[in-house]
């Protein structure tokens, strides 16, 4: 006999999101490797020479646009400096890649284009890539960029000079900094350091009184730590909860492909429903 | 030979103009006014002005100064230069250069006063102190404000040359106890002329100075007073470092590697960002590279108001707006509004088109 | 059953129309090599702000939707058995095979490093561990490449047909026939797949949009999404059915089957009705019914979302005794609906940050236009030339 078509379509309606809620577990926050390197950005400390932005062309061979410079980041630029100026307020920010934790490009890649390779650095393989963008979409701070402008594209973001780092120096920007606005090292280092400065000079760092380090665990946690005097959305970092990127697509995701358990199960329903129509079929046919 | 002495100044050192032909004072003449770029042809006729003794007054007050701007002037060095200064303007009134003293010498200034009335350049140095009616600067019995607001009233133009007297100077910083202000203050309504610096670079001076005896007007000024020509770019707009500061070159430290290479001096507290001034191109002393930032000092801005005396001298400067891209950079792209428009209707068509066609096909149902 | 058979158009290819179609594609094909030279910024509007444009939304997204015609005419003739409908099965599977095969050559203009992209179905990257199966686009990557391979294999019939019928070499004919007899054995294994297969990307289509995170407008952004794209792309598959039936009747010359593409109806009223209470009640749940109101645009188009799910709800009620434009109307209806929900999700409700803008450019929507033109110019290539369509055979003159 035929199914109902009723009953099939409100089995579908409530399989698929029961199955999603019921085998998504909460989603364990991702731990720095061992070996993590970070930067920590202080834009108390930070004097907008940008001589970081030329220093990052240099180190990774990017053109030096000095006379046009970039005003964002882009496909030829993997640092910026920015300004946030309002009133008597004026902060410096320092934008690139934030190698986050849990990073929502490298979940995204299908490829495997993205991954987080060593020392816990996000780096772009261009033998996967593709070009399809989708570590654009999920980027919560946009940092992947495009180069639109040319047959032979590739995704463009700071890698945190690993090939530098792999030879035992620092990278560009870090290397350039003359106030040490910026500055490299293990990541529980730069950690440690942070809160040593929030606590010593609470009332110099946002909020006041009791400063927070961004980075900590915003979107799972950043090896790029910041510490700024004002409101780091106005900096144009986004207002993130401590549950990574990916969590809640990964969550509907895997509630519905864990194992291929509900595809398999499909699959197997719909030859079984079509066989015993088919044989319904042949006998009113006889 | 021997040494000249003129009759106001007394002594004065330096090449004697006996014996200077015509042809040599002309081109002397020339020579000066290319100094202060105005044309050859101004040099000539300030050449005929003197041979014909019509020489324009001017009248120097000095206030709460250090009569460094003066010796600044002393310092144009140009062979017979300041001779031919004094020879191509009549000085009728300086408390430094004058021999005089006491009645002799106020008798001078109220004698220049009434033969040129109108006329007289007068040239101010050193901030006016007005607290307590001004009682902290006193010539002759009378106070700094006075003698001001006398003297140029009666002038031709108003010079205020240094800081001090452009806006207050290092005598109004705080707490400014005198409550010493600049001569535009003083003289509210007047149209006075400042050369800011500290010292203000000597040909500054020359040149508006200049122009005014020879052309009988003023520079092209700007929203301070300040002639656009000296003090139309700030020391970052045309500083000999300013490359380092593009390619992020920084001296750290004196004396490290990068101050010695001549690395630019911003991480240093230079104040060259904020600073309208010429002497990135225009040297003291007349020695190539003979300024702040060339001896591998941060400039720390002498000329402005609000950052002299004011910010400390190893705080870095702010960049001027724009210098930077805002934290949300302008992206849109511009959207041809007649073009949307198309898309739109030709959206809004098909959309049409459908409907119509379901209209025209679904009149009748066919029969299977 | 008995059912007509399925038999060629027959006709000359060249007509006018066919002709200006192909000029179309002719300058269709310099845009291209202009795309493949200069990169896509210069024949897009594509930026780093909006990285997904028309191409994505419409020729991926809203495209394979509009091709779910063989998916959902599948549901209901083989699943709930609904066997009056197996006329409707050979176009429907036809415009499947072709609206996901333009869907594959959309992406191939889209992504920026193409040369690639034949590693995918190969295995992935053996050299560093192959895909990463976290990424729900992966699903839709490769599930869509089975399923174009699946749908050719479905419509085969109507090729090995033609070929049994008419080849005039021997190997030609056994092949055919074996092929054939294959297939016959087959059906439901491959079938099944074309149900499976879809209702795994279609979904997956909308969970990508979920890794936005806080780009995604909370109206948007929602677990159910990948419910909701599934729904709504069955109610754009029967809407397609409807009028590729109907244009296809009127074009060469066939029976329309009014009654049946009427009973159809049964199923979109199903269909539209449970997306509307998903949405709405997800949005009233989640606690976000303030927002339908305070978001500005954004309320305004979940409300002309919800009314074109909404208002063909009414319009096909008693469709049997209402004329067929009612239908036809309903079908455009429930096509925007689901276009616009698509548009939303991807575009619309996407904002990456303050000032960022996104309009397509003229070249990139040629190239869209170019992609559906060479869907036609291929549909009416082999309708033509294969037995496609049931029904009378054509007329000496086709259109």
């Amino acid at each position: 006999m035929s199914m109902d078509r009723r009953t099939l379509l409100k089995g579908l309606a409530v399989a698929a999101p029961a199955a999603a809620a019921g085998s998504a577990g909460a989603s364990e926050a991702v731990k720095a490797p061992d070996d993590a390197v970070g930067m920590l950005y202080d834009a108390t400390r930070c004097i907008g020479c940008r001589a970081c932005v030329t220093a990052c062309k240099k180190a990774n061979n990017l053109p030096l646009e000095m006379y046009d410079p970039p005003d964002d980041l882009n496909g030829t630029t993997k640092n910026i400096i920015k300004i946030y100026h309002e009133g008597d307020t004026t902060s410096y920010m320092k934008a690139q890649c934030m190698h986050c934790l849990d990073p929502a490009c490298v979940r995204a890649c299908m490829v495997g284009s993205f991954k987080k390779r060593d020392f816990g650095i996000v780096t772009w393989d261009p033998n996967r890539c593709i070009g399809c963008r989708y570590c654009q979409v999920a980027c919560p701070y946009n940092i992947p960029k495009f180069q639109w402008d040319t047959p032979v594209p590739k995704i463009v973001k700071c890698e945190m000079c690993l090939h530098l780092i792999k030879g035992g120096s620092q990278p560009g920007c870090c290397a350039a900094c003359p106030k040490e606005a910026v500055i490299f090292g293990k990541y529980t280092d730069l950690l440690a350091d942070a809160r040593e400065r929030i606590a010593k000079h609470p009332d110099r760092y946002w909020p006041k009184g009791d400063p927070i380090i961004f980075g900590d665990d915003e979107g799972g946690g950043t090896q790029v730590l910041y510490l700024a005097g004002l409101d780091f959305e106005k900096l144009g970092l986004p207002d993130l909860d401590s549950e990574p990127a990916g969590a809640i697509a990964q969550k509907v995701q895997h509630g519905v492909y864990q194992g291929l358990i509900a595809p398999v199960a499909l699959y197997a329903v719909l030859g079984a429903v079509m066989w015993r129509n088919r044989r319904a079929d042949r006998k009113e046919d006889e | 030979m021997g040494r000249r002495v003129d009759p106001k100044l007394g002594p004065v050192d330096g090449a004697p103009m006996d014996g200077v032909d015509r042809r040599d004072f002309v081109k002397v003449c020339m020579m000066a006014a290319a100094a202060v770029g105005l044309p050859a042809s101004v040099g000539v006729k300030w050449a005929e002005a003197a041979e014909a003794g019509l020489k324009p007054s001017v009248i120097w007050l000095h206030f709460q100064e250090c009569t460094g701007c003066t010796e600044s002037l002393l310092r144009t060095s140009h062979p017979g230069l300041a001779e031919l200064i004094l020879d191509l303007i009549s000085v009728d009134y300086h408390e430094t250069l004058f021999a005089a003293a006491g009645n002799q010498i106020e008798d001078a200034l109220h004698q220049a006063m009434e033969q040129h009335e109108g006329k007289y350049v007068c040239i101010v140095e050193g901030a006016i102190p007005t607290k307590d009616g001004g009682i902290y600067c006193q010539i002759g019995g009378r106070t700094a404000v006075d003698i001001l607001q006398d003297v140029g009233s009666k002038a031709g133009a108003v010079i205020a040359i240094g800081s001090c007297a452009s806006w207050g100077g290092i005598p109004s910083a705080d707490p400014n106890p005198t409550g010493a202000v600049g001569a535009p203050t003083i003289l509210e309504g007047t149209p006075v002329v400042t050369i800011p610096g500290c010292p203000a670079n000597p040909y500054n001076l020359l040149g508006t100075v200049l122009q005014y005896v020879s052309m009988g007007t003023l520079p092209a000024l700007d929203d301070k007073n300040r002639p656009l020509w000296a003090y139309g770019r700030t020391i970052h707009e045309h500083c000999p470092r300013r490359a380092h500061f593009d390619a992020g070159r920084f001296a750290r430290m004196y004396g490290d590697e990068g101050h010695r290479l001549g690395y630019c001096l911003f991480a240093l507290g230079c104040k060259g960002p904020e600073t309208h001034a010429n002497c990135s191109v225009n040297h003291f002393g007349e020695i190539p590279d003979c300024w702040p930032i060339g001896l591998g000092h941060p400039c720390f801005g002498c000329t402005e108001q609000g950052v002299a005396f004011h910010k400390p001298l190893h705080q870095e400067a702010a960049l001027p707006e724009g210098a930077h891209p805002p934290i949300h950079p302008d992206h849109r792209k511009s959207i041809a509004a007649g073009w949307a428009g198309v898309a739109g209707l030709a959206a809004g068509a098909a959309i049409g088109a459908g409907l119509m066609a379901s209209k025209k096909l679904g009149e009748k149902d066919t029969e299977d | 059953m008995a059912h007509a058979k399925a038999t060629p158009v027959g006709g000359p290819l060249l007509t006018r129309p066919y002709t200006w179609l192909l000029a179309f594609l002719g300058v269709w094909l310099l845009i291209l090599v202009w795309r493949f030279t200069s990169g896509i910024g210069a024949v897009s509007g594509l930026t780093d702000g909006y990285p997904w444009g028309v191409w994505i939304a419409f020729d991926v997204v809203t495209g394979t939707a509009l091709a779910c015609g063989g998916y959902a005419i599948a549901i209901l003739t083989y699943i709930l058995n609904r066997g009056q409908y197996h006329p409707l099965v050979r176009p429907a599977i036809l415009t499947s095979a072709l609206g996901y095969s333009m869907a594959a050559l959309a992406i191939i203009i889209d992504v920026g490093r193409y040369w690639g992209i034949w590693k995918i179905p190969l295995g992935g990257f053996p050299d560093m561990g192959g895909y990463n199966w976290n990424s729900a686009l992966l699903e839709v990557a490769l599930c869509v490449m089975a399923y174009v391979a699946v749908l050719w294999v479905e419509l085969s019939p109507a090729f090995l047909e033609k070929w049994k019928d008419t080849s005039t070499s021997e190997a030609v004919q056994s092949f055919a026939r074996g092929g054939l007899k294959f297939f016959d054995k087959a059906l439901i294994w491959i079938v099944a797949l074309g149900v499976l297969l879809p209702t795994m990307h279609q979904s997956s289509l909308g969970t990508v949009m979920l890794l936005a995170g806080h780009k995604l407008h909370p109206l948007w952004n929602t677990g159910w999404v990948p419910l909701l794209f599934l729904i709504s792309c069955v109610g754009m598959g029967y809407a397609v059915v409807v009028w590729e039936s109907t244009i296809s009747s009127r074009a060469f010359k066939r029976d329309r089957h009014d009654s049946m593409l009427k009973s159809l109806a049964g199923a979109m009223v199903i269909v539209l009705a449970l997306f509307t209470v998903i949405r709405f009640a997800d949005v009233l749940i989640s606690g976000k019914a303030a927002m339908l109101f305070n978001q500005g645009w954004l309320s305004l188009l979940f409300w002309i979302e919800m009314a074109l799910f909404v208002v063909p709800i009414f319009m096909l009620r008693g469709v049997r005794n209402k004329p067929f434009s009612t239908l036809l109307n309903a079908s455009i209806l429930m096509m925007l609906a689901g276009g616009l929900y698509r548009f939303d999700t991807y575009i619309v409700a996407y904002n990456p940050g303050p000032n960022w803008n996104y309009f397509p450019s003229l070249p990139e929507l040629l190239i869209t236009f170019g992609v559906i033109a060479l869907e036609i110019a291929l549909y009416v290539f082999i309708v033509k030339r294969y037995p496609i369509l049931a029904g009378k055979p054509a007329a000496r003159s086709a259109s």
